[in-house]
């Protein structure tokens, strides 16, 4: 009896999740698997569905090809950076919002408006205020203070170039243009990814039990030991979430790029160069001609496997360090 | 080294109401002793101790540590140990860590924060668990740990906020003597705070029954429980708590009703009269006239629930030997003991006889 029962509760719980199941069936999973066949599809014929044979040889253009190295190695540069600093940034953040009781709700919603805002929207406001011609927000702001005028995304001749010395103007990719607008992008990636982290580390914050302080205050520890002996223990499961999600997201990176640098992923007078690993699987299902469409998936698959790779390894090291 | 609070008050207050948490208390709390602050919750025993952690600021009035004033100094400057409700281990740490982090505070050697933590893991009798994290322990277990926290930094004065309460009973008997034990032992000044009356006069050399922020009495348990000044101390000490009457005083006379129960040499006038449930005699010349309703053996007593028409509750509870054969449904005659019969003003509630 018992058993039959099991089986219905089974059947039951079946026809509840069917409609999410079927949806996701036809719109994740198929996609998914469909992706990795793809792959392997040599000279796939995405309108008529032909192909010529299977085999590696979309993974040996993808990964010979200057634009997907480019875009990789941007992809890598944005996750490293931006993650780490967004995560610390925000957690300053969040710490100080916490400590400070007038004002608190009006500083949570400015730095909760990136939220809500359209990314694109920002980003093309991004390339206005970061445009290279002297007129520009930024390089008005820094002009009035004294200082020359930055060639930001590309175009002006006259504007100065950053560390010279480190990145040669003549690089065809990481030149000293790149380098200037990849500081634009990571600034714009960062102060975009904040709201979301401190939303949920303010939250966590809150939720700490009061005691801890008084604990560590009758027990004279410093602000600088509370921070790193208490506070960020106790949120050691948020801020281990945060750095899962966001490596994620960073590998992810595309609106950015796109709102900033236009559909091409460059600044004026570059090639792809501000490519990431997502732009360049769009530009390759953009483009018409045969087989392309083999390359995006290979390209969508390697990054795949790179994520698969560090997020198990994010594990490892979660199970180490996250306490409780 | 003995605490003076003078003149102490707390008063919160928010944009629509103001309380008086804690109303111009005046206490000495000698040197080396187990002080119990007893009181109902919301009397203001709990913000009289985060006062004198320093993790609260006075509204007005001083706290002194022998002869020095703490009042505007910070908590982790007045050299206290503070064992919190629940406890607040860090979940995060182990034992050993939760043990050594005031210390580690303090920038001591390493060889002298081990062989500290040592010492006092093996007073509080948890030296086998210092590898474990707080969630592994039992709560008596975290009990010790967080005492042992508190102790380890050596401090002048110990806090204890309600520590028996999160432990089940046949525990809190066993902590309460281990506190005493390790309080003996270390001769540190210890004030503890609780709503259990049982457990301030099992544990305290001392206790300050308070009510609504004002002290009422303060002195050895027994003599509080035997010389309570007022209504409000007479019901707080003793299970069962004490009964009451409603009576008079007429012509030398002290009256349950129109039962003559004893002598006062005070005018006459309407009083409330306080009787311990020990402080009834079975007698069939008794004055008191009362309906027997329930008789409960527990073993050496019984205990009688009965009924009097001049009875504060609509039942009352004495306590008397169990030779004694009383029919359940019957009445009886009781005497009552002079020692354990208190007149009260029945305005004021103060004790006038």
């Amino acid at each position: 009896m018992v058993e039959g029962k099991k089986g219905i509760n089974f059947l039951k719980a079946l026809l509840y999740l069917s409609p999410a199941i079927i949806l996701m069936a036809i719109f994740t999973f198929y996609p998914l698997i469909n992706t990795f066949i793809i792959s392997f599809k040599l000279d796939y014929n995405d309108l008529t569905g032909d192909y010529s044979g299977w085999g590696f040889a979309n993974y040996v253009k993808v990964l010979s090809s200057a634009v997907y190295k480019t875009a990789l190695v941007n992809t890598v540069i944005i996750a490293f950076v931006s993650v780490p600093l967004s995560i610390i940034l925000s957690l300053l953040i969040s710490v100080a919002l916490n400590s400070i009781k007038p004002l608190q709700k009006f500083f949570q919603t400015v730095f909760f408006l990136p939220y809500v805002t359209n990314t694109i929207a920002i980003g093309m406001v991004f390339s206005v205020m970061f445009t290279s011609a002297d007129k520009g927000l930024i390089n008005t702001i820094i002009n009035s203070l004294g200082g020359q005028s930055v060639n930001w995304l590309g175009g002006n001749n006259n504007g100065i170039t950053l560390l010279p010395n480190v990145f040669n103007p003549n690089n065809q990719v990481f030149s000293s243009q790149w380098f200037t607008s990849m500081l634009v992008l990571m600034f714009y990636i960062i102060w975009n990814s904040l709201p979301f982290k401190i939303l949920i580390l303010l939250s966590a914050l809150q939720s700490i039990d009061k005691q801890y302080y008084q604990a560590a205050q009758i027990d004279g520890a410093s602000k600088g030991r509370i921070l790193t002996k208490i506070t960020i223990p106790l949120l050691s499961p948020q801020i281990f979430y945060l750095l899962i999600t966001s490596f994620i997201g960073a590998f992810k990176e595309y609106t950015s790029v796109v709102a900033i640098f236009g559909d091409q992923a460059q600044p004026v007078g570059g090639r792809h160069n501000i490519a990431t690993v997502v732009w360049f699987i769009y530009d390759k299902m953009g483009d018409a001609s045969i087989g392309a469409m083999g390359l995006a998936s290979a390209g969508a698959v390697i990054l795949f496997v790179i994520i698969l790779v560090l997020t198990l390894f994010n594990n490892l090291v979660a199970k180490k360090k996250v306490h409780y | 080294m003995d605490i003076r609070l003078v003149n102490l008050t707390k008063i919160f207050a928010d944009k629509t109401s103001e309380v008086r948490a804690v109303d111009n208390l005046d206490i000495v709390i000698p040197s080396g002793k187990l002080i119990g602050l007893l009181g109902p919750s919301g009397c203001g025993k709990s913000t009289t101790l985060y006062m004198i952690a320093g993790l609260l600021e006075p509204t007005s009035g001083q706290i002194f540590f022998g002869e020095e004033d703490v009042t505007s100094l910070s908590a982790e400057k007045r050299g206290i140990g503070l064992v919190f409700q629940n406890y607040a281990l860090y979940p995060h740490m182990t034992v050993k860590q939760n043990i050594m982090f005031p210390l580690q505070n303090m920038h001591l050697p390493k060889a002298e924060i081990l062989e500290r933590t040592q010492k006092y893991a093996k007073l509080v009798g948890i030296e086998d668990l210092l590898d474990r994290k707080p969630k592994q322990l039992s709560g008596g277990q975290q009990q010790r740990v967080a005492i042992a926290r508190a102790l380890v930094k050596e401090p002048k004065v110990l806090l204890l906020d309600e520590p028996l309460s999160n432990l089940d009973a046949r525990l809190r008997l066993q902590t309460r003597e281990e506190i005493k034990r390790i309080q003996r032992r270390t001769g540190i000044t210890t004030i503890f705070v609780t709503h259990d009356q049982e457990e301030a006069m099992s544990i305290s050399d001392e206790i300050v029954v308070m009510k609504t922020g004002v002290e009422q009495q303060r002195g050895k348990p027994q003599d509080v429980y035997e010389n309570p000044v007022n209504q409000f101390v007479a019901k707080f000490l003793g299970t069962p708590p004490i009964n009451i009457f409603t009576g008079k005083i007429e012509n030398g006379g002290l009256y349950i009703g129109e039962e003559k129960i004893g002598e006062s040499s005070l005018d006459d006038q309407e009083v409330t009269i306080g009787v311990r449930p020990e402080g009834f005699i079975v007698s069939d010349e008794g004055p008191l006239k009362v309906v027997i309703k329930h008789v409960e053996h527990i073993g050496r007593d019984i205990s009688v629930v009965a009924t009097h028409p001049n009875s504060e509750k609509e039942t009352f509870r004495f306590i008397v030997e169990s030779e004694i054969k009383l029919e359940e449904e019957s009445e009886a005659h009781l005497a009552i003991k002079p020692a354990k019969c208190y007149v009260f003003d029945k305005i004021t509630e103060e004790r006038v006889q």
